[in-house]
């Protein structure tokens, strides 16, 4: 990643700059660094001397406390969450926190994989509230002892006979106070910012906020039609763009009628680019106009073109196939290896082979991608408004399109209107309208944009192979995955809360040319539904309870057997249900959290349609930082989980998409919503581990599993639409 | 064209195109932008607006069908104090990424003005139309109920 060339902060002064004991670069000043500081050139230029006091927090006279979101927030509340872990160590009164944006520096607000800061600022693999924690907790805490050191200089007392209360410090041998906004007036940064050591921050015990708030800073303005998205930026004198993009990925565009596009209404340009057409115009009707007449000759021959996505099990299976004689010739890797997985199997009383498969699935976040982008007009700077999961990224991307420094891209993140892997990377087009028609530009994807140039959760086979005793204890494991996309595939692999010895996982990557990426859960979608599907069909052969079975595989991990023991008892496992329902279990993990889910299930013989009634789940997901939001996190997991179970496939004909809005790519319906969702958290004073992926893959586990208690066939293909329900019924 | 109608309250004229829809004319000439574009196909109830107090999906409906009526978006829903829905909507904590909430509230409000006290199925049935990518399905039927025993309280939509 690029770093921000204007800013080098070695040559900081040391009042603005510190590094921790940590090696964290950490901004402390008595100035501001507001939104506004990426109009200026340098850090120093924009630091307001009058009230800041870190470059996460901004403290005003009348108390007013400013946290900054380093954080794409796309309905994951983690801009809440975030405020919250500072405002505790702070000590801060909640009721006087507000939440803004950071600007785009990665320097200070990205986050590393490891959780130090500086990093991307990429808000992705429900890395955020878990990444964030320790670094924000030290962060308040050293905002807070800023505070009493300069309250005891005042007072002329030992700074450790202060205490603080919400946004006051206390001197009780004198019984002085003040409020946190006064200090303001006369505070100075001490040479020697405070060392803050993990055990000079609260015990969770003393939380008073982490775990205790419930509204999120975001909501109010998500009912009054007043929170901005992207899509909702406007700009005097802006027009509107929209493009027609290859159909086969790669395949280059030949405009064969601009004479004629450019009599279209209102027309201001056509922008040729080496991916689509783009069409500008006063208004986005007339864009979508023009963008219709556009009659385009695509170039031919890119690897994707005559991709047949229906023939790709087939193909894998033979790879598959190869791979257990070792003849493969496909590239591969091995993900795992543990014991003598081959071995294992051969002493096995039993043998279970299965194939799983997965489609193709696009995100169908609710807010079609977007982006405005304004440039100066001497052509040295820029603005831009985009929702997106990388803003510095972006933000580099656009400036590289306009040959410009990153720093010189005033870029605004706005709210995401749904993420999931899919928003980043799409901001450049905007950038290039704008450059050649010289006017602000909001470049609008339509649904059907979104949609047919897509980039998709790649398809798999998962083919899976264990032998058991005669117990049904398995003795070898091996699981082949087969499908496009190394960085997508494979995770989820480690089962660390089953004992099944001697486990063989090995990978085998293809590649039809067509664009593939991170889709919530990424990897755990497709290997969790495999692996608990798997497990779920032994059990059911070896006639034992797939609860017990579980068990069984369990009995040496006791955190992960408390999870499926409340689950057990929340949903009441074991009670008679009426003839035609019936319950499944999976488990799962994500980011270092634990999860078990339970699902009820009805199913109409006649159509086909499967019918999800209720779901349990809990999780042990460490602290839980803003509890009501974590559920909705759990509950949106497992709604776009059954979702993409049952309703969600993307297929390419000739290489082109076949989908094109929700008509023929169904997102799940509230008719289709289960009648209930409870989620419980295991109680833990761990920090804080991922929620925003751990629940979705445990949908397609437990609805297989419930389908086979119900019927006694397995479903093994997703999305388990009617006609695979149908088809697997009568085979 | 000039098209004149009243909008949440007031009395508006545009000038658009003769087939503008309604949507783009409330979002991008009269900066209204709480009404969201979510598929442009009527599949997805983002854009619901009421005309006349009926919702209707505005990315399918022409600027010119609203001529001499009543447009209400979600900026027009309530003039004083929130709407007991949006109320509700923070009570309940519904929204996560927030882009369909205007359309599901607008398709709610609708609701509750016909039927004050709608059963669960009637709820369903009603909001059907209006999608939700994030999954807050269950909290929009909950918000909706705790909306309408307000309005029992109150005696008045």
């Amino acid at each position: 990643m690029k770093t921000n060339k204007s800013i080098d902060l070695k040559d900081l002064s040391r009042r603005q700059f510190l590094v921790t004991a940590g090696g964290i670069g950490f901004v402390i000043t008595a100035g501001a660094i507001t939104p506004k500081f990426l109009k200026s050139d340098t850090l120093s230029d924009a630091v307001d001397e009058q009230n800041k006091i870190t470059a996460w927090v901004q403290l005003t006279k009348d108390g007013r406390i400013t946290i900054y979101n380093p954080a794409a927030e796309m309905g994951q509340g983690s801009m809440t969450a975030l405020a919250v872990i500072i405002a505790e160590e702070l000590d801060a009164d909640w009721s006087k926190v507000h939440i803004e944006n950071a600007p785009v520096i990665p320097e200070i607000y990205g986050l590393q994989w490891s959780g130090k800061l500086g990093g991307p600022m990429m808000t992705v693999g429900s890395r955020t509230i878990r990444g964030f924690y320790k670094s924000l907790r030290i962060a308040g805490a050293q905002a807070r002892q800023i505070l009493l050191s300069n309250v005891a200089e005042k007072w002329g007392v030992p700074i450790n006979e202060l205490t603080t209360g919400p946004s006051v410090v206390m001197h009780k041998p004198s019984g002085q106070k003040m409020a946190y906004g006064d200090i303001v007036t006369f505070a100075k940064i001490p040479d020697i910012v405070p060392e803050i050591q993990e055990k000079d921050l609260k015990q969770p015990e003393h939380f008073r906020l982490i775990g205790k708030i419930t509204p999120r800073f975001d909501v109010p303005e998500k009912v009054n039609g007043k929170g901005k998205y992207a899509i909702d930026t406007h700009i005097e004198g802006m027009v509107y763009g929209a493009i027609s993009r290859s159909p086969v990925n790669g395949s280059k565009p030949e405009l064969l009628n601009e004479d004629e596009v450019r009599e279209s209404d209102g027309i201001i340009d056509i922008v040729k680019l080496d991916h689509g057409i783009g069409v500008v115009a006063k208004t986005f009707d007339q864009a979508l106009k023009a963008k219709k007449l556009l009659q385009i000759k695509w170039s031919e021959g890119t690897k994707a073109q005559g991709y047949q996505s229906e023939k790709s099990f087939a193909q894998y299976q033979d790879i598959a196939a190869n791979s257990l004689a070792n003849e493969s010739n496909v590239k591969s890797k091995i993900v795992l290896e543990t014991g003598d997985a081959i071995n294992g199997i051969k002493s096995a009383v039993k043998v279970y082979n299965r194939d799983y498969f997965t489609d193709y699935l696009c995100h169908a976040q609710m807010e079609p991608l977007n982006a405005v982008v304004s440039i100066a007009t001497d052509g040295k700077s820029a603005e831009a408004w985009v929702g997106t999961q990388a803003p510095d990224a972006d933000r580099h991307a656009i400036a590289q399109a306009l040959n410009i420094e990153d720093t010189a891209v005033h870029f605004n993140n706005c709210y995401l209107g749904g993420g999931f892997g899919r928003r980043s990377g799409f901001a450049t087009e905007a950038a290039l309208l704008a450059k050649q028609v010289k006017l602000p530009v909001k470049l609008i994807w339509t649904r059907e944009d979104d949609i047919q140039y897509g980039t998709f959760r790649p398809i798999s086979l998962q083919r899976l192979q264990a032998g058991v005793d005669n117990k049904g204890n398995i003795l070898g494991w091996r699981h082949d995955i087969v499908g496009p996309d190394d960085r997508l595939q494979t995770g989820g692999i480690h089962m660390d809360y089953y004992k099944i010895p001697n486990q063989s996982v090995k990978f085998y990557v293809t590649d039809h040319g067509v664009r593939t990426t991170y889709w919530r859960s990424v990897g755990h979608g497709p290997n969790k539904f495999a692996q608990e599907s798997f497990i779920n069909e032994i059990a059911y052969d070896q006639k034992i309870d797939p609860y017990k079975y579980r068990l069984e595989m369990m009995k040496d991990s006791p955190r992960h057997l408390t999870i499926l023991d409340k689950v057990i008892s929340m949903s009441d496992w074991g009670a008679a249900l009426p003839k035609d329902r019936a319950k499944g279990l999976a488990f799962s993990d994500y980011g270092g959290s634990y999860t078990a889910g339970v699902v009820e299930i009805s199913l109409n013989r006649d159509s086909g349609q499967i019918k999800v009634h209720k779901v349990w789940a809990v999780v042990d997901a460490g602290v839980i930082v803003l509890p009501n939001s974590a559920t909705a996190q759990m509950e949106g997991g497992i709604v776009m989980g059954i979702s993409s179970c049952l309703f969600e496939s993307i297929t390419f004909k000739n290489g082109k998409v076949q989908q094109s809005n929700f008509h023929d790519y169904p997102i799940l319906r509230m008719a289709d919503a289960p009648e209930s969702i409870d989620i419980a958290f295991i109680p833990s004073s761990a920090p804080p581990t991922s929620l925003g992926e751990v629940s979705l893959p445990l949908m397609g586990g437990a609805i297989a599993g419930a389908f086979l208690k119900l019927t006694g066939k397995a479903l093994r293909h997703l999305p388990f639409s009617t006609e695979k329900v149908l088809k697997g019924l009568n085979g | 064209m000039k098209t004149s109608f009243k909008l949440n309250g007031k009395q508006v004229q545009v000038e658009t195109a003769a087939d503008a829809t309604l949507l783009w004319t409330l979002r991008d000439t009269l900066h209204l932008t709480g009404t969201k574009f979510g598929c442009g196909a009527a599949l997805c109830g983002a854009c619901t607006v009421h005309l006349d107090g009926v919702p209707v999906k505005s990315c399918l409906t022409s600027v010119s069908a609203a001529a001499g009526r009543t447009v209400t978006t979600i900026e027009g829903l309530s003039t004083d104090k929130l709407h007991p829905l949006q109320q509700a909507w923070i009570d309940e904590q519904v929204p996560q990424c927030g882009y369909c909430q205007s359309g599901q509230i607008m398709q709610a409000a609708a609701l509750l003005k016909s039927n004050p006290h709608p059963n669960r199925e009637e709820i369903i049935n009603h909001m059907n139309t209006v999608l939700c990518r994030c999954g807050t399905y269950l909290r929009i039927i909950k918000a909706i109920e705790r909306a309408s025993t307000v309005t029992s309280k109150s005696g008045k939509p």
